[in-house]
């Protein structure tokens, strides 16, 4: 593959996204690709908005795109999927967790959540759509949102032949394993 | 072996191998993770939080001058803290080799400036090399240091956040122990005094000259030959940029020794190529050097100044290719600014200090800077690690010069406080002011991630110290213990009463709030303290009378329809909703 393909993780701070986007450099790596990712830190995960990118390929230069560029785009939160979608690719795919988390100008009435997201998103992208939290809440921790987006996101990106579940063991404690296995697995029955 | 690291675990892990022994920094965001990451490797490597960034540089000079390997890190407006001692140990030189990291902030992604720490190098003469991915991050730490030890100089190793927080694969290499270098009295080369100095100076032009000769001749400045059409000048992070753009189809003279810049071999670039673009970050370093000399670039023209680039800015700029997007109503998309974390103890203290008619709050840096924004709008000014206490002073000084009555308060975070306010509060003291000093002190360092200081009780390697009593050291420094107030910030009721007696006192006042960071593991010490239950809160539908005044703490657990109700997930039972209620509508559960 001499292209380099771009994903950006878009969503908000404490939603697991530097973990999601780490266990996906790593299939990557493992894939055999170069690799290059970039993440947020500092004032941005307080509560802000939080976007990581990850790059693979041949070989890849830069550890960031700009707009128009992303391959695909998975959004842990609806209104961040707006937010982003100038940086993806006129034909580029999205990949949406259906879940709202209200920034502080609506939570404090000056501002109200935009209407018709999921609208907005299928009239302009190849837009998948699916809720994680509640699938992630049905197996028993809201907290495997993450691994449930990153299985729809390696479905999506037809990248099933890595072993995703040896990685997911690699990096979350013990006692989580199982369930972040079966989160995986969920995330992957959502994309067709 | 291959691993896939930050920036900064690539400086961490290069520092290690180098035989580096003695790390000190102040966290900061973006240098922040390079302490962290050093810090386990404790059999080989001695690593310290200094209470600022000029305190880290002194101790790492201090290692230096003792022999030993040493690198002192931190964020971009850090060095202007540590700019004497920095100014001053590049005319010394030094016995083991020394790195100063500066990790500057292109975008302003968690800064208060942009500013381009390049010319630091420039304007204090030492050495300067900027890598471009995290190999070279971590490879190019071990060559900083023979450079440092070879031309007794001190190394700029200049990083921006894309390197520091972007992961790329690095090839690991094995430690190499090179110990400590005999130590020897010598008071010429050591003692900065004036006629030591003059002597110094010829020195270090001397040394420059020796250094632009190695710049022209390192590979760390290296030519790569394609099409000659169009040929780049770059650095650092810049440089993957215009790969990215340009590809094969221009050459690139790639600089990773970037002072003194290698002026012959630009020149003999430059005289190959048909177009010479220069393609850096922020400032124009590299082309106000390479113009002075009379060498015809294109630079800033096209390439702005201001923010962090991208691939797709230089392709616009230089290329005039525009991408082809997305085109929809952006206008409906909300702000998702960053906040003050549900039950964070700060936004008691503030949703109360807020209420205050005719006072001006000089704020600072840290997680308290968000108290700032809406709804709690509890700052009017921020201007760097200190400033509230001291600019508040001031402030307090002119308001009662000029004869107008308003109050100052200065709130500071307790890392902070020990960065840099205590001098403030000296100044208050020794020059009879009158401004209120709040000390928001949350056990931890909270916005860069929870860093231990020297208040927490314990170090960067995870051993239990003495903890300094802040209290104590207000009271060393001159306030009147009953001008004193400890008080929890969860209580507004202790907030009110403690914000109107100290508005009211003519002397020095000094206010604590202590309470543990709402994400901080707790120590022993805290439970015991603070305890550690947990509850939350919920709204009672029936009693709610929609007056929306809990929205008003700014709480992000908070929302509100018809009705106000409270995100059980983020809730953690702090109370300061339930007091700020003026309808009992709130209750707290699982007491
Ligand atoms: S991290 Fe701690 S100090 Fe910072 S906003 Fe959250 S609770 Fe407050
Ligand atoms: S008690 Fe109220 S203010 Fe405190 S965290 Fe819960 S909702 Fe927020």
């Amino acid at each position: 593959m001499a292209e380099v393909k771009n994903i950006l993780l878009v969503g908000v701070g404490g939603q697991g996204i530097i973990l999601a986007s780490k266990i996906l450099a790593q299939g990557l790596i493992s894939a055999g690709y170069d690799v290059k990712m970039s993440e947020v830190h500092g004032m941005a995960q307080r509560g802000g908005s939080v976007t990581t990118q990850v790059r693979y390929g041949k070989k890849v230069y830069s550890p960031i795109i700009g707009k128009g560029q992303a391959d695909i785009i998975v959004s842990f939160e609806k209104m961040e999927t707006l937010r982003w979608l100038d940086h993806l690719k006129v034909d580029g795919k999205v990949v949406v967790n259906d879940y709202e988390i209200p920034s502080a100008p609506i939570l404090i009435g000056d501002a109200k959540y935009p209407e018709n997201v999921i609208e907005i998103l299928k009239e302009k992208a190849d837009t998948t759509i699916f809720k994680a939290a509640d699938i992630a809440k049905e197996l028993g921790n809201i907290k495997t949102m993450n691994v449930v987006m990153l299985g729809a996101l390696a479905k999506a990106m037809g990248l099933e032949e890595v072993d995703w579940g040896k990685i997911v063991k690699n990096n979350v404690k013990e006692k989580f394993v199982n369930i972040n296995i079966k989160a995986l697995n969920k995330g992957m029955e959502q994309v067709k | 072996m291959k691993e896939f690291l930050t920036g900064n675990e690539a400086i961490a892990r290069g520092a290690y191998e180098a035989g580096v022994t003695f790390v000190s920094a102040y966290p900061g965001t973006p240098s922040t993770e390079i302490l962290e990451n050093i810090a386990p490797y404790k059999e080989h490597v001695y690593a310290e939080w200094a209470p600022n960034e000029k305190v880290a540089l002194e101790a790492a000079i201090g290692a230096s001058i003792a022999g030993a390997r040493a690198l002192a890190a931190m964020k971009h407006v850090g060095v202007n803290v540590a700019a004497d001692p920095l100014f001053t140990y590049a005319y010394t030189g030094v016995n083991g080799g020394l790195i100063l990291v500066s990790a500057d902030d292109p975008g302003m992604h968690s800064s208060q400036n942009e500013q381009d720490n390049r010319y630091y190098a420039k304007f204090s003469k030492v050495a300067m090399i900027e890598p471009s991915d995290s190999q070279e991050a971590k490879d190019f730490v071990k060559i900083a240091l023979e450079i440092s030890e070879k031309y007794d100089t001190p190394v700029l190793f200049r990083v921006t956040t894309r390197i520091c927080h972007s992961k790329t694969l690095v090839e690991l290499g094995e430690r190499e122990e090179v110990g400590i270098k005999p130590y020897k009295k010598d008071i010429s080369k050591y003692v900065a005094t004036p006629a030591n100095g003059r002597v110094l100076h010829v020195k270090v032009e001397e040394r420059l000259k020796q250094l632009e000769k190695f710049s022209n001749e390192t590979e760390l400045n290296k030519i790569e030959w394609n099409d000659k059409k169009i040929g780049i000048v770059t650095s650092g992070i810049a440089y993957q940029y215009a790969k990215e753009v340009f590809g094969d189809t221009a050459s690139y003279l790639k600089l990773g020794f970037t002072h003194p810049l290698p002026m012959k071999k630009i020149e003999e670039f430059a005289n190959e190529v048909e177009v010479l673009y220069v393609i850096e970050e922020l400032e124009p370093y590299i082309e106000e050097q390479m113009k002075a000399a009379g060498i015809k670039c294109i630079g800033k023209e096209l390439i702005p100044r201001i923010g962090e680039l991208n691939p797709d800015i230089i392709a616009k700029a230089i290329l005039k290719e525009e991408r082809q997007t997305i085109q929809y109503d952006e206008a409906k998309i909300v702000g998702r600014p960053p906040t003050l974390c549900a039950g964070c103890p700060h936004r008691g203290f503030f949703y109360m200090l807020a209420k205050k008619k005719n006072i001006m709050i000089t704020g600072d840096i840290g997680c308290y800077t968000l108290g700032s924004a809406e709804p709690l709008s509890a700052m009017d000014t921020c201007i760097c690690m200190g400033a509230s206490v001291s600019a508040g002073h001031g402030a307090q000084k002119a308001f009662e010069f000029n004869g107008i009555d308003k109050k100052v308060v200065g709130v500071i975070g307790d890392s902070t406080f020990f960065h840099s306010g205590v001098t403030g509060l000296m100044d208050i003291v020794y020059n009879k002011g009158n401004a209120v000093t709040v000390i928001l002190d949350n056990r931890i360092t909270g916005m860069t991630g929870h860093q231990e200081n020297p208040g927490t009780g314990y170090t960067l390697q995870g051993d239990k110290t003495h903890a300094i009593n802040i209290p104590l050291l207000c009271e060393a420094v001159g306030i009147k213990k009953e001008n004193i107030y400890i008080i929890n910030p969860l209580d507004l009721d202790a907030c009110k009463k403690t914000i109107d007696e100290a508005l009211d006192k003519t002397e020095p006042v000094v206010i604590i709030t202590e309470w543990p960071c709402v994400l901080k593991k707790p120590s022993p010490e805290d439970i015991e303290k603070f305890g550690n239950k947990r509850t939350i809160c919920k709204v009672d539908e029936e009693k709610c009378k929609a007056c929306r005044i809990c929205t008003k703490t700014g709480c992000p657990a908070i929302s509100f329809d018809e009705k106000a109700s409270i995100n059980e997930d983020m809730c953690v039972g702090c109370d300061v909703c339930l007091q700020a209620c003026p309808f009992d509508a709130i209750e707290k559960v699982g007491e």
